[in-house]
């Protein structure tokens, strides 16, 4: 025969050998493993995240045998590079080559709304516990994204503002970087403290990955504050709380940090620069509750390190998953099931030690910790809870409909209550 | 006998290919139908670079911002301003077009390795727009929309649309760098003092080139948003034209058509090493370095030094 | 501008000075732009880093940087860089590939955690400097920087060797035909130039510190350097690295929006309608 006619005939067999397979892979779903798609960026710029997002969920994996409900657990790993087009590309992968039954992770706000853009054409649950973007939880709310075990940016700070004004703060300073992140951290500070009475003298914002500080600092140092917000993650983080010691501020203004300033992926690599910075979050891993404790000791045995809050988030994330998929007996192929049980779930065995539950709008309602970083015997540095605020939602003391109705954290809206 | 400018022979080679491509989604998978897309798509990108690269000898580091703009004026129309999606498609192309000519107004007098550093720079202030006008770019987080027709939603469906786009743009494309321009343009790339001297208006006719390679860079870049249905800075970026320049040298400088067979390597390559290692970056250098030393005129470059050696003093090789 | 930022672009500056001037003699007389100077500059913290927490010697770290970055750079041009001697484009690409294998590599070894290379005791704090209270290291890393210019300036004005690369950048066909082994010259330029990215790394990782993405920020930077200051002039790095140094400062307090046109705005103009940069010469060949 000639080359086109073998080439047709070749592609006709292909196509039949594929169409032949389906039916006998279908019958073997249901006892098939469950397998999870686990996004994280293992390269670029929040690398050491990504890695510790990774020994979070496989130490939980670890702790039940990769086995939820009597079925084995796969657990296939993508690296989404720091950089939402490769997100895109490897959840596509993992959804339509990989056929995952449901995704989780990222780190990066714009890589986990690229996902959620994804998947809201195919319909996969997506869970999200270290994004913090506010809308996918509000105001364009997708109904299988999922922030499990997660927070929103202004939740913690929330509470914060209302700390601050409880310490007799009149007057405060914000830097950040500029993102939506930063702008929704900084906002929700910004809107209590200044109902609150209390004045937000001036707003700094740049550019992630801002090497030099030294053009902020020298325009901080001639403010007249009461205290700096700082809201800072990676290695701007590191950069800000060092160079703020050494240009001298260390002394003159305390620093508030957001919780990613304080967090163990940050102090770790510092020293006496990060000693006394106090943030707001719901993890301190120098809290003194059995569980917690019982968490931090384990998981420092394991990796050598201290979890930080990606190695927590992710932790507790895969449990409230793997507690959610026991309740409908493993049927991971059911997604209207998982998802509604993931909402009903209410976490347990969580390493912060109380009982964790979702509100209606999908995002976990916490106990908020005001902590404050302190040396250990070791020498290491650690957070420790100096002060508490319970039952804390990603609406603080408002009503769901009115907070709503205001626009998202900006640049340009900050919630900022005119005197 | 010549059938739209080719041989009989050539012609029956290029309709088999075509045949194959087309029923190729019929025999892979959903996911590998996407991966395919993308190899068209990028093959495109490749080629455009490549009407500059081999066809003028400028090597261009800015495409990738051109190929992203196109995919942000898309977007954006289709996602902000509601307009259909073959009026957006349109825009995007202008887009791309109109930022091909800045580019080429500032580049034409330069040439190596500053012509490389200039559209490098010009394709980082492009990056520096996108990701800091956060009012209309939507800043780091890029933009969502649906932006496909209806009718071209599924796999298949916009697989074969874009098969059938590359296939005319291709089909361009081969007409301009054979028509008396694109020698023309030859003609700069091996010696530009003789074209001056023979009364040739160089920069207008790179002008003219860069313009229309920014126009095909456009037109894959329509695509690209097409196919993610998103946008991002990301899409913009140095790496992006990093990963098209590479494409074209894998293929094969000035061979226009090993843009496709360039595409098809990497994207295969990444996906393969992505799946036992996370040492793609690494791969990817190596991928660099040893094309660089061993094979610099890519696939399809070494593969007709290779047939033209075999066939002696004949000396005829097939495509060009 | 404050004496305070003035200072902080002008300490930025002298860093920015130390790494683009291994830059540019690489660039000036090999005419190789090589595109993996950023991460020879990140190796070299983390390498100095690694050398200076072990030992508890800051000077110790930076000879570490500088030896092993050079013995890296010795394999990047007589290892791989000699199979595409000539062709600009090549070259180009291929130092941009060792670029993701160092960067990779680098990862792989250190994670991607921020490090700060620690600094001695007496180079901590801050002294009062024309009415500001200022980093005592900041002013160290001026200083540096001012001691690396006048080292160069020596080299280049009043050695032997130094003759010769300043031959080399205007004509090296011509020193090659005058019996000197042009090859060997390039050779020290080369490791000269990654030995001062080495440095660079060093001190840059104690005030700015390590992580992933230093590499190409500093390498943008570099960039933007030699083409505004000019191919192969010393002065021409040291005004480039000034104005480069003072404009992202004032860039981050005026406008932070348009950090990067500050920078590359000037850097796209002047490739577009003077190549040569303020003080660059053409070569003759």
């Amino acid at each position: 025969m000639d080359r086109r006619q073998f080439l047709k005939n070749s592609t006709a067999a292909v196509a039949a050998a594929g169409t032949m397979a389906a039916p006998w892979r279908c019958a073997r779903a249901q006892a098939g493993p469950i397998k999870i798609g686990l996004l994280t960026p293992l390269t670029g710029v929040v690398a050491s995240g990504g890695k510790e997002m990774v020994e979070g969920v496989q130490f939980y994996l670890e702790s039940v045998n990769y086995q939820i409900a009597g079925r084995k657990v796969e657990l296939v790993i993508e690296d989404d590079a720091s950089n939402p087009d490769t997100a895109l590309q490897k959840a596509r992968r993992l959804v339509e080559q990989g056929n995952c039954h449901m995704l989780i992770g990222d780190l990066l706000a714009n890589t986990g709304l690229a996902v959620a853009n994804y998947v809201k054409g195919t319909g996969t649950p997506y869970f999200i516990p270290i994004i913090a973007a506010d809308d996918l939880t509000q105001r364009q709310r997708i109904k299988n994204v999922i922030r499990v075990a997660g927070y929103t940016g202004s939740a913690f700070t929330h509470p914060f503002g209302d700390w601050c004004l409880k310490q007799g703060y009149k007057k405060i300073a914000t830097i950040s970087q500029d993102y939506t992140f930063g702008h929704e951290q900084c906002g929700g500070l910004a809107q209590v403290f200044t109902e609150g009475g209390g004045e937000i003298v001036q707003q700094f914002w740049h550019p992630l990955n801002t090497a030099d500080f030294s053009p902020y600092l020298g325009q901080l140092a001639d403010l007249k504050v009461d205290a700096i917000f700082a809201m800072e993650t990676g290695a701007d983080a590191t950069r800000l709380i060092q160079q703020y010691a050494s240009f001298g501020l260390k002394g003159k203004f305390p620093l508030l940090g957001a919780m990613n300033a304080t967090d163990q992926s940050v102090i770790r690599t510092l020293g006496e620069e990060c000693d006394g910075i106090i943030a707001a979050a719901h993890f301190a891993e120098g809290s003194d509750n059995p569980v917690t404790q019982k968490f931090t000791k384990n998981y420092e045995a394991k990796y050598g390190k201290i979890p930080s809050l990606y190695g927590f988030s992710m932790y507790s994330g895969i449990m409230w998953v793997a507690e959610a998929l026991e309740k409908i007996g493993g049927k991971a192929e059911d997604r209207d099931a998982l998802i509604d049980s993931v909402l009903k779930t209410e976490l347990t065995g969580s390493p912060l030690g109380t009982t964790v539950k979702l509100d209606a709008y999908g995002n976990p309602i916490y106990d908020v910790q005001i902590r404050k970083v302190v040396k250990r015997a070791d020498g290491k540095y650690w957070n420790v809870p100096i002060a508490s605020y319970p039952g804390v939602s990603q609406f603080w003391k408002y009503d769901p409909e009115t907070y709503m109705k205001q626009p998202p954290y900006s640049r340009t809206f900050q919630g900022i209550k005119k005197a | 006998m010549k059938i739209a400018g080719m041989t009989g022979r050539t012609a029956v080679v290029v309709l088999a290919i075509l045949a194959i491509a087309a029923a190729l989604p019929l025999a892979l998978s959903n996911y590998q139908v996407g991966l395919a897309t993308e190899m068209l798509i990028f093959g495109m990108l490749a080629m455009s670079i490549d009407i500059l690269a081999g066809f003028a000898g400028r090597t261009s580091l800015g495409h990738g911002a051109i190929f992203g703009v196109s995919g942000y004026v898309v977007v954006y129309a289709s996602a902000q301003a509601g307009l259909p999606p073959a009026l957006a498609f349109v825009l995007g192309m202008a887009a791309a077009t109109a930022v091909a000519i800045v580019f080429a107004l500032l580049a034409v007098r330069t040439s190596g390795v500053y012509f490389l550093l200039l559209t490098l720079a010009l394709g980082m202030i492009v990056w520096g727009i996108c990701l800091r006008w956060t009012q209309v770019t939507g800043g780091e987080n890029g933009m969502r929309g649906d932006v496909r027709p209806a009718f071209l939603v599924m796999h298949r469906a916009f697989y074969w649309a874009v098969l059938g786009v590359t296939t005319l743009v291709s089909y361009a494309m081969w007409r301009f760098v054979r028509s008396p321009f694109g020698l023309t343009l030859l003609g700069i790339r091996d010696s530009e003092s003789r074209m001056k001297s023979l009364g040739y208006n160089v920069p207008l006719h790179l002008f003219v080139g860069f313009a229309v390679s920014g126009f095909f860079a456009g037109i894959a870049g329509a695509l690209y948003a097409m196919f993610n249905n998103f946008v991002s800075p990301s899409t913009v970026a140095l790496a992006q034209s990093v990963e098209g320049v590479l494409m074209m040298i894998a293929g094969g400088v000035g061979t226009l058509f090993g843009g496709f067979v360039g595409a098809a390597a990497i994207i295969t390559l990444e996906n393969v090493v992505s799946a036992y290692t996370e040492r793609w970056q690494t791969v990817l250098g190596l991928t660099f370095i040893v094309i660089m030393i061993c094979a610099p005129e890519g696939i399809i470059g070494t593969l007709r030094a290779i047939l033209t050696r075999k066939d002696g003093d004949k000396g005829r090789y097939k495509g060009n | 501008m404050s004496t305070f930022q003035l200072l902080n672009g002008l300490t930025f500056a002298a860093l920015l000075f130390v790494v683009a001037s291994g830059f540019t003699l690489i660039f000036g007389l090999l005419r190789i732009v090589n595109l993996a100077h950023g991460a020879l500059y990140l190796l070299g913290g983390y390498i100095g880093f690694a050398v200076a927490t072990k030992t508890g010697s800051f000077a110790l770290g930076g000879l570490g940087a500088m030896v092993a970055i050079a013995a890296i750079g010795f394999v990047l041009d007589q290892g791989l860089l000699r199979f595409v001697r000539g062709n600009d484009l090549r070259q180009v690409l291929l130092t941009l590939g060792f670029a993701f294998v160092i960067d990779d590599m680098s990862l792989v070894i250190w994670g991607g955690d921020s490090f700060t290379v620690p600094i001695p005791q007496m180079l901590k704090g801050g002294m009062r400097v024309f009415g500001v209270f200022y980093p005592t290291y900041r002013l160290f890393v001026l200083a540096t920087g001012i001691v690396v210019f006048a080292g160069l300036w020596g080299l280049l004005n009043h050695t032997r060797l130094g003759a010769l690369i300043r031959a080399g950048v205007d004509d090296a066909e011509m020193v090659e035909a005058s019996g000197v082994n042009i090859r060997r010259v390039f050779l020290v330029t080369f490791l000269l130039g990654s030995a001062l990215a080495g440095l660079g790394g060093l001190m840059g990782g104690a005030f700015l510190s390590l992580y992933p993405s230093a590499d190409a920020e500093i390498l943008v930077f570099s960039l933007a350097i030699v083409i505004i200051g000019g191919r192969g002039s010393l002065v021409g790095v040291g005004v480039g690295s000034l104005l480069v140094g003072l404009l992202n400062t004032l860039g981050q307090v005026m406008f932070p929006e348009l950090a990067y046109f500050v920078i590359f705005g000037p850097m796209a103009l002047l490739l577009a309608f003077r190549p040569l940069g303020l003080f660059g010469r053409a070569a003759t060949t």
